[in-house]
């Protein structure tokens, strides 16, 4: 899908990209990571065509640049910082499916999956949603495409759990015939998205190693903890990860298996405050029978 | 495990390359203009010059040999001149180049449009957005003047809304150059104030002080007044109403002599038509070879 030949680019004097040689067969899920510097957003560029550069970049078979119309048609890109577009949601949504041939309706489906409501927001302009809102809703545009390669750059980083959760999902269903390219600072991000790690270092590939497929993209937990006390700043945040108060201090739900380790580094913080905490693998009884709370 | 079977779009066939990115930047373009201070402020400011000149200035009583809307016309586009150009070239690096810093040019040209599709549709959609307050409040004036029942200068009215199309395609298309070869909006802004400034300075009256000292020969003036799209406009919109052109300075004078009147009036279209039309190419060109964002 992705074939990269001694890309190398320069700017500002500094090679930021030396001579990076990268095969992505249809259907891998790679994690780009790397430091800031290493090279991640020029190499997305690059692929993007939106940079000149020496070596060769092909997606598809397609120079980016040369045949950037045929070969965009094929990418979904989520870019790090979302742009300061001035128009209305209701404009860019119409804009991207009509440059694109989307259908309106599948980007408002996978913005509904995001649990972003699009009719509530269509007439503000892009620029005044909030963080959460603007990366709910390029997902939902890269995503709500006809399209084979995703190019994801810190993609959930604004996302809140159910979210991530959704997110987890739409990624999960594209998984068999989608290649995908995740940017992250941290692996433990992204890690469980992903079936093979990437490292940039000084714009040279520096780690290009296959992972295994655990906590796989869709699975879920099933989650229980026991506190103490009540607190109100952990019942807030339980909430916000989906957890019911089930009894008194105690607390269950489901947790998405990629967003396992980040809900852990939840539980961590309030170490001084949870008595147990039971993370499994599968739906428990409550979510079985209809009584659990889904974590999306 | 939930669910996780979603329905998700199929990569479609490609669609014919150029109309649909270039329709739908076009579309925006425009769409994002109503939305837009500047565009507000810029048509009030045209709006507001031709009320203000047919409450003032449309009489009968003659200045300077014009009477009536010849009168107010005359005005109008001297006023435009000084107006127009600067207005042109600060909106549009400012949209443009602005862009570029807010990251929507990563955004939106990382989407399967054409740049070229893409530059087309913004240029047009720029050169509309320019032109449309500009002739609307003529035809405005034309209109409140016919129902008073002033004589409409009707050939003088079609040759001075055409010059002013191309001077408005001029400064876009200047606009569109200085927005892709500059990465912030201070260095455009001040590139096009620059720029601005070149042409007034070239103006028919600062040359003749030039010519009185005697450092140029007369040649270079000439040269200088022809290929400055502002005294282009200046006298080629003079030329029906002055046919003399007594009223403009000595290099004004000198060109019409050379030319003959038909050859001015040809070279006052061709001439800002190519410039602007070749700045807005230039552009598109630095664009295609180099970094988008």
């Amino acid at each position: 899908m992705i074939a990269l030949k001694g890309l190398t680019k320069s700017l500002g004097g500094g090679r930021v990209l030396d001579a990076v040689d990268l095969t992505v067969p249809a259907g891998q899920r790679i994690a780009l990571i790397g430091s800031n510097g290493a090279g991640k957003t020029t190499l997305f560029r690059c692929l993007l065509g939106e940079y000149t550069y020496e070596g060769s970049v092909r997606i598809d078979g397609r120079d980016p640049r040369a045949e950037r119309t045929q070969a965009l048609r094929l990418v979904g890109f989520v870019p790090q910082i979302a742009p300061r577009l001035e128009m209305p949601v209701a404009a860019l949504i119409r804009y991207v499916a009509e440059v694109s041939g989307a259908d309106i309706g599948d980007i408002g489906a996978v913005a509904e999956r995001l649990s972003l409501d699009i009719d509530g927001v269509r007439k503000r302009p892009f620029v005044r949603l909030s963080g959460g809102m603007k990366q709910k809703l390029l997902i939902a545009l890269a995503l709500g495409r006809p399209t084979r390669l995703l190019i994801l750059d810190e993609p959930a980083a604004n996302l809140d759990p159910a979210a991530r959760g959704a997110f987890f999902d739409l990624l999960a269903a594209r998984a068999d015939d989608t290649t995908m390219l995740i940017s992250s600072h941290r692996i433990d991000e992204i890690a469980s998205l992903v079936n093979r790690v990437v490292e940039l270092e000084r714009g040279r590939v520096a780690l290009d190693d296959t992972v295994a497929d655990a906590g796989a993209l869709g699975s879920v937990f099933s989650v229980r903890l026991e506190t103490v006390r009540a607190e109100p700043s952990f019942a807030r945040t339980a909430h916000d990860w989906g957890l019911r108060e089930t009894r008194a201090g105690e607390w269950s739900g489901t947790v998405a298996g990629p967003d396992r380790l980040r809900f852990l580094g939840f539980v961590a913080r309030h170490s001084g405050l949870v008595r147990a905490v039971h993370l499994v693998e599968g739906l428990g009884e409550h979510e079985r029978s209809g009584h659990g709370v889904a974590a999306t | 495990m939930r669910d996780t079977r979603v329905d998700h779009p199929r990569p479609a066939e490609a669609r014919a390359g150029f109309w649909p990115g270039f329709l739908a930047t076009f579309r925006l373009e425009i769409a994002e203009a109503f939305r837009a201070r500047w565009f507000a402020a810029y048509a009030l400011v045209f709006f507001g010059l031709v009320g203000v000149l047919l409450v003032f200035g449309l009489t009968e009583s003659r200045v300077l040999g014009f009477t009536g809307l010849s009168r107010t016309l005359v005005t109008y586009i001297q006023l435009t001149m000084a107006i127009l150009p600067i207005f042109i070239l600060v909106t549009t690096v400012r949209s443009l180049t602005g862009d570029r810093e807010a990251g929507v040019f990563e955004y939106i040209l990382g989407l399967p449009v054409g740049i070229g599709a893409w530059y087309a549709g913004r240029f047009v959609g720029r050169f509309c957005l320019a032109a449309a307050p500009v002739v609307a409040a003529i035809l405005g004036a034309v209109v409140y003047g016919v129902v008073r029942g002033v004589a409409v200068p009707w050939v003088e009215l079609g040759f001075d809304i055409g010059l002013l199309l191309v001077l408005i395609l001029v400064f876009v298309g200047l606009g569109f150059l200085i927005s892709t070869i500059t990465r912030s909006v201070d260095t455009a802004q001040t590139i096009a104030f620059i720029l601005w400034l070149v042409f007034i300075l070239s103006l028919d009256l600062v040359l003749l002080g030039a010519l009185i000292r005697g450092r140029m020969a007369v040649e270079g003036v000439v040269a200088i007044a022809m290929l400055n799209p502002l005294q282009v406009f200046r006298t080629g919109s003079m030329l029906l109403f002055d046919p003399q052109l007594v009223l403009l300075g000595p290099t004004a004078y000198t060109v019409f002599d050379i030319f003959g009147r038909t050859g001015f009036m040809i070279w006052s279209f061709v001439y800002p038509a190519a410039l602007g039309l070749a700045a807005a190419l230039a552009g598109y060109w630095f664009l295609r070879r180099g970094d988008l964002p």
